[in-house]
């Protein structure tokens, strides 16, 4: 196939080879630039909170009088335990997608010079890592002298022995190993006696200055600060009943708090909840792509028709010249192919200019290069596709068309 | 003549009804995206207190330590002596301490399990100055807040829960352990975005949707909410080792109030900001400050500064508009191909005395009435992209809606992409020389 006839042709048709080179690079660039948003944020959705999910739920009330945590801890504990198929009741300061508790700036050292992460504090009163399903990696983990009591209006005991995720200790002490490390946060001590693989913040933001799992866990008793919120495990096909009980039963086992019945719900419902905006966005990115697509198909396919229309007595005299009908249709399919590159070409500049302003405005990360050629492809692929339809009207016209009105 | 090529048009539409359908889809549907995106960022972006924002500040100053970490000064909020200072000295028109905290709600006498909500704690010049309606009743005096009186409005949303929306003024509202006695209910009254809050957003930049939550339901005295609800009030930050008791926050070197002033000119509002730097430098001498940087936005400035619009928004109307740019490519490509196709038709027109203008103002009327089908069929895709927004679970999901301003942004929308679509193939079509047409009949 000769391609310097098909350029030539094409100068004759300036405006409209422009107009579609410039949809498939506007069309490249939104696309590449989308489905790396979308790719983003289904990477965030996945985020491992690295507890038992499917088995465990929260109970969160609050409205109580802080004098009478302990009372209500042992209230709470004894009748959420009670209930059918509760496998156990711990009391914690939050769960992952459940509301925040602690969020502070740690240091590597006693005089705060040293920063080390800003990080999401757990406490939990004794048995929480293994109801919580927390898969150590190294270290052990707390033993039963490690849960110290609160002292009143105290966040933490003074020294703690604590767990840290993997990712934290990566962070802080990178290559070597953490067992034994200590950082302090304000007057507070800790040293890691163990590693979990995983644990994710409750409340994640891309914008964050904490990583997703930047987390410690606090051995202590309930009590003090640590009341209110109560983790539940039971076993999943038992666990939605178990929860409508536990809610229900609020009432009864304390009937002077207040129930916080948005946050009062299994894992799973919260972290869905969570997420509903990354997938509304995401849903709507799909629709966005969707649509793109069949414009600017739909595009390619009215002006080839077009053209097709307009050249009918062109592709008359060279069928009677000999063409066959696999060279019309093979040149509607090169001409397509040379103005979809043409686009592509700018549309790529166009993609990465679109994602360096993301990146300014948005905080979106580097657009990965190899989005960029299988871009290229999708939309070499559904050039070649628009344009088969009027490729293969024009190779049906027959070569008698030339014959006619000259 | 509009009415003749107004016919000429209609005939054409409907001689092509594929390409027709194309078109109109492809405006149809840029148009729907980009106005769904509009419309969200139109009511999010509004001004909440239009013809007054102008002249509503929001001082800040500084009292971090010297060697505090965070180095952008001055922060969100300011400690309790600073904020008290500067609202006593009553150097402005008027002046609102804002703080809020959650608390433990019911009343006497009504058969309701107890609520938790949002209580403000400000002072009596916050209705006037932020214009907030009442139904019943009316906000408490000055005197009220000196003599710590146990007072409260509420809002007419808890009014309908407690009191089935009857008039409340003088019963008696439970919060935490204390009675207060209702002196004045609101009518339904939502600003947004949700601009005196402080509390939800600290520099949202934009990953913050509680600018456009509801605003609180009881609002207190300062002194005596502080006194009611003890012990549950959240720090934005605290140096050194916070507050000795949680939750109680008087005297703590933490910074946790807010403070906003109505200056009705410029002149008022210049003085006031030589009053702040005073104060600032008065505070440093004094050794409680050391830093002197002090800030004064005035409403509009302090929400873009916070960034309150949702970063998801922003970015979904980028997207809505470069989907619109490429419907716009789409539909001068077809187009063109149309008005070309005819390029027979035109030479006939132009040979029997049609000028190139008509020629051209002809195929604009074209362009313009696909836009205008295209505007109905982008209406009607708008209403089903809002109708989704107010679907999903965000603060603002209720606030959706198209309003008349922006029923006629759509239209208006419309026609002007299809006639800047049509503009180009209409020139083209408009300089098709006669003869060569005739010539090939």
């Amino acid at each position: 196939m000769q391609i310097q006839p098909i350029l030539a042709a094409l100068k004759h048709h300036k405006l409209a080879t422009f107009l579609i080179a410039m949809e498939i690079a506007l069309a490249c660039a939104v696309l590449c630039n989308a489905v790396f948003l979308i790719a983003t944020r289904m990477s965030a959705m996945n985020l491992h909170s690295g507890v038992d999910e499917d088995s465990l739920g929260a109970i969160v009330v609050t409205g109580f009088d802080p004098r009478q945590v302990n009372d209500l801890n042992a209230r709470m504990l004894a009748g959420l335990g009670a209930i059918p198929g509760v496998e156990s009741v711990h009391a914690i300061s939050s769960v992952p997608f459940g509301p925040q508790w602690g969020v502070s700036g740690m240091t590597l050292d006693q005089a705060g010079k040293q920063p080390g992460a800003v990080v999401e504090f757990y406490l939990g009163d004794p048995g929480t890592p293994k109801a919580l399903g927390l898969k150590l990696v190294a270290g052990h983990m707390p033993a039963a002298d490690d849960y110290q009591p609160l002292q009143d209006h105290e966040f933490f005991p003074p020294s703690s022995r604590v767990l840290i995720t993997r990712a934290l200790a990566e962070k802080l002490w990178p290559g070597e190993n953490p067992l034994g490390k200590q950082f302090w946060s304000a007057k507070w001590q800790f040293r890691v006696i163990g590693v979990v693989a995983n644990l994710s913040v409750s409340q994640y933001t891309e914008n964050g200055e904490h990583g997703a799992e930047w987390c410690v866990f606090v051995p202590v008793q309930a009590g003090g600060q640590l009341a209110g919120t109560y983790l539940i495990r039971a076993k999943p096909r038992d666990l939605e009943r178990v929860m409508t009980r536990a809610r229900a039963a609020v009432a009864r086992i304390a009937p002077d708090v207040v129930l916080d019945h948005a946050n009062s719900h299994t894992i799973s419902f919260l972290r869905a909840r969570f997420f509903q905006t990354d997938r509304a966005m995401t849903g709507l990115l799909v629709g966005v792509i969707v649509a793109l697509l069949g414009v600017t198909a739909f595009g390619i396919v009215g002006l080839a028709s077009f053209w097709v229309a307009q050249r009918r007595k062109q592709i008359g005299i060279r069928r009677a010249l000999g063409a066959t009908r696999a060279d019309i249709l093979r040149y509607f399919q090169t001409e397509n192919f040379l103005i979809v590159t043409f686009g592509i070409v700018l549309g790529i500049v166009l993609a990465i200019g679109i994602n360096l302003a993301l990146m300014k405005w948005f905080e979106v990360s580097r657009l990965p290069l190899w989005y960029l050629p299988v871009g290229a492809v999708v939309l070499w692929l559904l050039g070649q596709l628009a344009v088969l339809a009027p490729a293969l009207r024009a190779a049906a016209v027959p070569p008698v068309v030339a014959t006619r009105s000259v | 003549m509009f009415a003749y090529y107004l016919d000429l048009a209609f005939r054409s539409l409907k001689r092509n009804p594929v390409l027709t359908f194309l078109m109109v889809l492809a405006i149809a549907v840029g148009i729907g995206a980009s106005m769904t995106t509009l419309t969200v960022m139109h009511i999010l972006s509004g001004d909440p207190l239009p013809g007054k924002s102008a002249h509503i500040y929001y001082p800040q100053v500084d009292p971090t330590p010297a060697d505090w970490y965070n180095k952008s000064h001055p922060l969100e909020v300011m400690d309790d002596r600073s904020a008290m200072d500067l609202w006593s000295a009553h150097r402005a028109d008027r002046q609102a301490l804002v703080v809020q905290s959650p608390v433990k709600v019911s009343a006497p006498g009504v058969d309701r399990p107890p609520l938790m909500l949002t209580l403000l704690a400000t002072t009596s010049d916050f209705f006037p100055m932020f214009e907030v309606p009442f139904e019943y009743g009316s906000a408490w005096t000055p005197s009220d807040e000196t003599g710590r009186a146990r007072v409260a409005v509420i809002s007419s949303d808890l009014n309908d829960k407690l009191f089935g929306g009857k008039n409340s003024v003088g019963k008696t509202l439970r919060l935490k352990d204390s009675d207060v006695r209702i002196v004045g209910v609101l009518k339904p009254w939502r600003p947004t975005p949700l601009f005196y809050d402080a509390e939800g957003g600290f520099t949202g930049n934009g990953y913050d949707t509680s600018y456009y939550a509801k605003p609180e339901d009881v609002f207190m005295p300062f002194q005596s909410a502080l006194e009611v609800n003890d012990g549950n009030f959240f720090q934005f930050t605290c140096w050194g080792n916070g507050p000795t008791v949680p939750g109680h926050l008087e005297n703590s070197p933490c910074l946790w109030v807010a403070l906003w002033v109505e200056l009705d000119s410029a002149a008022k509002a210049d003085a006031y900001r030589a009053f702040l730097e005073n104060y600032a430098e008065q505070q440093k001498t004094l050794g409680r400050f050391a830093n002197t940087d002090t800030r004064m936005l005035d409403l509009m400035q302090r929400l873009d500064y916070e960034q309150v619009i949702p970063k998801n928004v922003r970015l979904q109307t980028w997207l809505a508009f470069a989907f619109l740019a490429i419907c716009l490519f789409n539909t001068v490509g077809l187009l063109l191909a149309k008005f070309l196709r005819r390029a027979g038709e035109i030479g006939v027109r132009r040979a029997l005395g049609a000028s190139s203008r008509a020629i051209f103002a002809q195929c604009l009327t074209e362009a313009g009435l696909i836009g205008f089908i295209g505007g109905v069929g982008g209406w009607l895709l708008t209403m089903i992209g809002l109708w989704l927004v107010r679907r999903q679970q965000t603060p603002y999901s209720d606030l959706v809606h198209l309003d008349v301003s922006m029923f006629v942004v759509t239209f208006m929308l419309a026609i002007a992409v299809s006639l800047l679509a049509g503009a180009l193939p209409a020139l083209r079509a408009s300089r098709i020389a006669p003869a060569l047409q005739l010539k090939t009949l």
